[in-house]
């Protein structure tokens, strides 16, 4: 079997969730080649030939793939991937704006979001917010699969010496352009990557409390989320949102403070390994899925664990 | 400009869902369903462009078994001008209701078709995109801000890490998120001016579409269960543990 991994990136570095995507590829089984689609991404290439079990990189550097727009990388995607039994790309907002397009041109189902591979044409995947688990089988000639990167351990970023090929991909089609990106600026680590996450709920009453939970992330160095009933209560921006429909997180450790534990919000963290929940009270559902569970008032149980650390 | 928009019926939000016991599927019997929330977004936000002024008719459609009719009334009543129901009773994969929009799509030939992202049952997020990928459409998919700018359509999309804003040509499809905008509630007058707008029936055959899908589901089961831990009496003793036991920080 031959398997095509789409590299995320942002055209200067390889981005960890292509990791978790090769430790999925591998547990298909088979000849990994990585497909580096970008504008100025050599660094991005020779980043991704280091990386452990691949075998071979593909490089289609071309301003039409700059920004990753769908339209153009769809096209390319399933242009290249014909040649392949399996092409993988982490469930991100970029993989999943591109893959559906590329199993439509192929005339193939797309599997989203796999947690687990059973074997080279059965998956698991979560459906309902993931409060079932779905086994699904494709008998199609191409799988198009999106991996949930939380469900496979990253693999080494170093100890590979994958060779490295350039391709060419048909140009941009025209049918969209970039006009431009906010992306929030933070010294702390990526959500979906951090090894610790801190997030703050509804109890946290308005956007300036936050500033409690960031002194306590920057001393773990922590990330910050938040859940969905926080972002919309505009207590904080949306890209910190933890969820079914956020970002899914599975940290060593998670400290949920003042959130009540919607089963959308445990959704996108419940797969952390060590929880922790602060809240006041304690019939909250969070307490169902904490492995520490603190009930305080967080005005006064936030400041003293940020003395403490 | 014609909007076309497509919804589903799901379960509702609000119901916990359970595996059936066989693990053959999920237990939907007897179970409440309503318009899928990002669905409802969408219906919302080409209402909306209708009273802008900018969208000249609302047409909403729905692929599905006989009940899905009521979801397209659901619509009706939130301000679209009229239905059209793809009756069937396949088990329906996004690929093939993508082949179904298509054709209705190019019937219609609507310059605008809005879709919820993903539905709270299958949780996809595939159908918006093959759609456009089918048309040889452009896409502005998790939107988050639409603005229609004559021949094109500028779209801010929710990404990981903030917000990009994309301009597409027309025809285009828009998939919704969550902060778009707030759904109206249909009053009561809207609900019974709703049952009197024209609704077709269509199938899949006549619309020279296959729904045939090679993806099967081989079994459903219970996410694994996470026990609930211990409740800690002090700060102290909760980093105490954090430390000694669980070794995490």
């Amino acid at each position: 079997m031959a398997i095509l991994v789409v590299a995320e990136h942002d055209n200067k570095a390889l981005k960890g969730a292509t990791l978790n995507t090769v430790a999925a590829a591998k547990a298909i089984g088979g000849d990994i080649a990585v497909l580096v689609a970008g504008a100025g991404c050599a660094a991005v290439a020779e980043a991704a030939a280091k990386v452990a079990g691949v075998s071979k990189v593909l490089v289609a550097d071309n301003a039409a793939y700059a920004n990753q727009l769908a339209e153009n990388m769809g096209t390319l995607v399933a242009e290249v991937g014909k040649g392949y039994s399996h092409v993988l790309a982490p469930a991100t907002t970029s993989g999943k704006n591109f893959m559906p397009r590329v199993a439509a041109l192929l005339d193939v189902a797309q599997i989203s979001e796999i947690i687990a591979v059973e074997s080279a044409d059965t998956f698991k995947r979560p459906i309902y917010a993931g409060n079932v688990i779905a086994t699904v089988k494709s008998a199609d000639a191409i799988k198009v699969i999106t991996v949930r990167t939380t469900g496979f351990d990253a693999v080494a970023a170093e100890g590979g010496s994958a060779a490295v090929e350039a391709v060419s991909g048909p140009a941009d089609a025209g049918l969209s352009s970039f006009v431009g990106e906010e992306l929030a600026k933070s010294d702390r680590p990526e959500l979906t990557s951090a090894k610790i996450v801190v997030s703050g709920g509804r109890g946290m009453q308005n956007g300036d409390n936050f500033e409690m939970l960031y002194k306590v992330a920057d001393k773990l160095g922590a990330a910050v989320g938040a859940s969905r009933a926080a972002v919309d209560a505009g207590f904080v921006p949306n890209d910190m949102q933890v969820g079914q429909t956020g970002k899914i997180v599975a940290p060593d450790l998670y400290i949920a403070v003042g959130i009540s534990g919607a089963i959308q919000h445990l959704a996108g963290m419940k797969d952390s390994k060590v929880i922790v929940a602060i809240n006041k009270d304690e019939d909250a559902p969070i307490f169902q899925v904490a492995d520490y569970g603190l009930v305080a008032d967080l005005f006064e149980a936030v400041p003293a664990l940020e003395k403490l650390l | 400009m014609k909007v076309l928009v497509a919804v589903k019926r799901v379960v509702d939000y609000n119901v916990k869902v359970r595996p059936k016991a066989d693990g053959s599927g999920v237990d939907l019997a007897n179970v409440k369903m309503a318009l899928n929330p990002f669905c409802e977004i969408a219906v919302e936000e080409a209402v909306r462009l209708k009273e802008k002024g900018v969208a000249t008719e609302v047409v909403v459609v729905s692929a599905g078994g006989k009940a899905c009719q009521e979801q397209i009334r659901t619509a009706l009543a939130l301000g679209a001008d009229r239905g059209i129901h793809v009756e069937t009773e396949a088990e329906l994969q996004p690929l093939a209701v993508a082949k179904l929009l298509k054709a209705v799509v190019d019937k219609e030939q609507a310059q605008l078709v809005i879709l919820g992202k993903q539905s709270i049952d299958g949780d996809n997020n595939q159908t918006g995109q093959m759609l456009a990928a089918l048309a040889g459409m452009a896409q502005g998919t998790f939107a988050s801000e639409v603005v229609v700018d004559g021949g094109n359509l500028k779209v801010t999309r929710e990404i990981d890490g903030g917000l990009q804003t994309v301009s597409l040509k027309l025809p285009a499809v828009v998939t919704t998120d969550l902060r778009l905008n707030e759904p109206r509630y249909a009053s009561l007058p809207n609900i019974m001016k709703a049952k009197k707008k024209p609704l077709d029936v269509v199938t899949p055959d006549a619309l020279g579409v296959n729904v045939e899908s090679k993806l099967t589901l081989v079994k459903v089961e219970p996410p694994a269960e996470r026990k609930a831990g211990i409740k800690v009496e002090s700060v102290e003793q909760l980093v105490d543990k954090l430390k000694n036991e669980a070794k995490v920080i």
